[in-house]
């Protein structure tokens, strides 16, 4: 499904990707760890189509085109999805007046006709429940007054509506409580299929309790040092990443 | 001739074409004056003949370029008077009768179906001030410049000397005047016309007003409108007012509205420009009592080579009153805008809660705007603030938005919406509510030219939202 080979990317001039790869297949959750600066946040816009870096090598191919000349809101309208660290506030855009018109716009895309303000009030229903999310959210300006968790859960309100194919969630689970954390990774788990995939990118091990990857990578310094099962994971958690700093 | 000889770049000459017209018209203009106004607009016309208009060194008008408007070739009318006029022949939507408190001024001249002055079962008189003069000239006497300021120059001397036709609102004491006042001022002239419509409101001690003035040119000729409204709100009074502006970009206006609250009473005001060639719209309000509160706000989507310049003055004369500016604009292309909103606080106006804000969105590198809030306090124990932003649409908004599949356009309109949404939102009329923000929308989209009329009434044969009052 996503395939990126040699990915070197920088900001202002200084490298922060230096030869990335990475290959993500049907069905298959990605976990990418690493310590702050390693690259993380930047690999997850480079695949969202944020414009502030500059692409100096490499290549990033999705559903077998190259993403990189897809503007954000096509590869959106496509099935990429992100997840972000930091949710927006926007005051004034209410949330389901901007979700209508992100799920129309991708239908609009797959030649699908619009759905009606009662249907898509009907589909609201239904995520809201998939996954636990009190109605409350829906009713407000995008993110606007949130606390850290509701604007996460938002994320995950979104991705349940967007159902995208492949999801990129940038360290969703970062300052969350148990409670918080368990409806993310309820989401991602509730919208697990075999045809679409989710790259998790976190900090911790935490949230690999409650999704299961089937393969954790590490990035270090603009690349991925390392590779391995979900064991991976917890071995990090043992032993820091001052074990594969030193490795390699 | 080409157009530019008719413009004559001194001040100087336009003022005394201008005073020649005065003394030679004088018996005309004077027509239906008592001796009061009379000497109002004599003692108007010496100051302008002494004062002149205001240059770029005259502080409140640096940032507007005024000498375009110094045109030789204005025709002032002084014969129209108002008029009975099949009004649909003109408008393409039916303005409505004083039964729907819809009103129209026709090149500065009182438009009616039926009667210039109507006098409502409750005790609201609703028409001409022409005819006001005539028939209430106690009422007119005493109100008409009790708060309009000479002493500044230009405009406002200008307009009270010349003044002749306008709207005038008398609502006596204890009236709740249930449906919207809708003022439609429509320029429609071949030649360029400077006019100078004069409006008196007066609502009585707790009373309840809405009135609803908008600006329309029928044709992209050149006019230039000078108007001055006066409007009083006695102790407990409530007066809801709006000024939806979308004129052609060979138009000019100026507004200059003067505001007193007395005790207790409540003012909203809101300034919607839309579109203008050259738009100013002067606020100046005098909280003359306690308990007063006022919401002055403003929004103003401006493009191409349009400029909008608003001027909000508060005078907190009495102690324990509340005002509250908002005023928020776009602009576009190479178009420029001018917020200065002054606030003065007096020394025994103890307990005062004054605030203002001016937010801009500037799209293009070329769109400016000058703002300049001001707080000018001395008592000690008040609540003050005010601030002033200018930026771009956030990038982290937009490409939040972006990244959920909206296009950049959507994304824009949606952001746009969004700021524009804080001022509409405010709007209390639902109906009226609603048409502001489809027609807000619709000018962000760059859909909304002149030719869309009257927001309200206009492209239905039916004004929708004063049929739902009425209900």
């Amino acid at each position: 499904m996503l395939s990126i080979k040699n990915l070197n990317v920088s900001v202002e001039g200084k490298p922060i990707l230096n030869g990335l790869n990475l290959e993500v297949k049907d069905g298959e959750v990605h976990a990418i760890m690493g310590p702050n600066g390693s690259g993380k946040s930047t690999l997850a816009s480079v695949i969202a189509g944020r414009d502030y870096f500059t692409i100096e090598q490499g290549e990033v191919t999705y559903m077998g085109k190259n993403l990189l000349e897809i503007p954000p809101e096509v590869r959106a309208k496509e099935g990429i999805f992100l997840g972000f660290q930091y949710p927006v506030e926007i005051p004034g855009v209410s949330m389901t007046n901007f979700m209508r018109t992100a799920i129309n716009e991708k239908r609009k895309h797959q030649g699908l006709k619009p759905l009606s303000g009662a249907e898509f009030l009907k589909l609201m229903e239904e995520k809201k429940k998939l996954v636990k999310i009190e109605s409350k959210l829906a009713n407000r300006s995008v993110n606007e007054g949130f606390s850290g968790g509701e604007k996460k859960k938002n994320e995950i309100f979104q991705l349940a509506l967007l159902e995208p194919k492949l999801a990129v969630l940038d360290e969703t689970d970062s300052g969350l409580d148990i409670d918080a954390l368990k409806v993310v990774a309820n989401g991602v788990n509730m919208l697990k299929r075999k045809d679409n995939a989710t790259i998790l990118i976190t900090h911790y091990q935490r949230l690999l309790d409650y999704v299961i990857p089937d393969v954790v990578h590490v990035l270090f310094d603009g690349k991925i040092v390392k590779s391995g099962g979900k064991e991976l994971a917890l071995e990090l958690e043992e032993k820091g990443y001052n074990w594969i700093t030193k490795e390699t | 001739m080409p157009e530019s000889n008719n413009i004559s770049n001194q001040p100087e000459v336009f003022k005394n074409t201008l005073t020649e017209l005065f003394e030679n018209n004088y018996d005309q203009i004077m027509e239906n004056s008592s001796g009061k106004i009379k000497s109002l607009r004599q003692k108007a016309f010496g100051i302008f003949k002494k004062n002149g208009f205001p240059g770029k060194k005259t502080e409140n008008w640096r940032f507007t370029d005024l000498n375009h408007l110094f045109r030789n070739d204005f025709i002032i009318d002084f014969e129209t008077k108002s008029q009975k006029v099949d009004i649909s022949n003109i408008f393409t939507c039916d303005v409505y009768d004083l039964d729907t408190y819809c009103v129209t001024l026709i090149n500065g001249w009182f438009a009616y179906n039926n009667s210039p002055l109507t006098k409502l079962k409750n005790g609201t008189i609703i028409g001409s001030l022409y005819k006001a003069m005539e028939i209430y000239p106690e009422i007119v006497e005493k109100y008409l410049g009790s708060i309009a300021k000479l002493n500044e120059p230009g405009f406002v001397p200008l307009n009270t000397a010349f003044m002749q036709d306008g709207l005038f609102i008398y609502v006596p004491d204890n009236v709740k005047v249930e449906k919207p006042v809708q003022v439609i001022n429509i320029v429609d002239s071949q030649k360029p016309v400077f006019l100078q419509p004069r409006n008196l409101i007066i609502t009585g001690k707790n009373s309840n007003l809405t009135l609803i003035h908008c600006d329309h040119t029928l044709t992209h000729n050149i006019s230039f409108t000078n108007t001055v409204s006066e409007v009083i709100v006695d102790q407990n009074g409530y007066v809801d007012h709006y000024k939806v502006q979308n004129k052609g970009r060979n138009s000019s206006l100026i507004t200059s509205l003067f505001f007193k609250q007395e005790k207790g009473s409540k003012l909203f005001n809101n300034a919607i420009t839309l579109n203008g060639g050259f738009t100013r719209n002067q606020v100046d309000l005098l909280i003359n009592g306690e308990n007063c509160s006022a919401n002055l706000n403003g929004l103003y989507l401006m493009d191409n080579n349009q400029h909008v310049d608003n001027q909000v003055f508060v005078d907190h004369k009495a102690p324990e009153s509340l005002s509250n500016q908002l005023y928020k604009g776009i602009l576009d292309d190479q178009a420029s805008g001018v917020f200065s909103g002054k606030v003065l606080v007096r020394r025994d106006s103890q307990k005062s809660q004054a605030f203002q804000n001016n937010k801009n969105i500037l799209l293009k590198d070329d769109a400016k705007v000058n703002t300049q809030p001001f707080l000018e306090i001395y008592a000690d124990d008040v609540k003050c603030s005010h601030g002033a932003t200018v930026g771009q649409l956030d990038p982290n908004a937009m490409f939040y938005l972006r990244s959920r599949g909206l296009s950049e356009r959507t994304a824009r309109q949606l952001l746009m919406y969004a700021f524009a949404g804080e001022v509409v939102n405010k709007i209390s009329v639902e109906p009226l509510r609603e048409n502001i923000i489809k027609l807000v929308e619709k000018r962000l989209k760059g859909e909304l030219s002149i030719c869309d009329q009257c927001i309200l009434s206009c492209n239905s044969r039916e004004p929708k939202f004063i049929q739902n009052i009425v209900d």
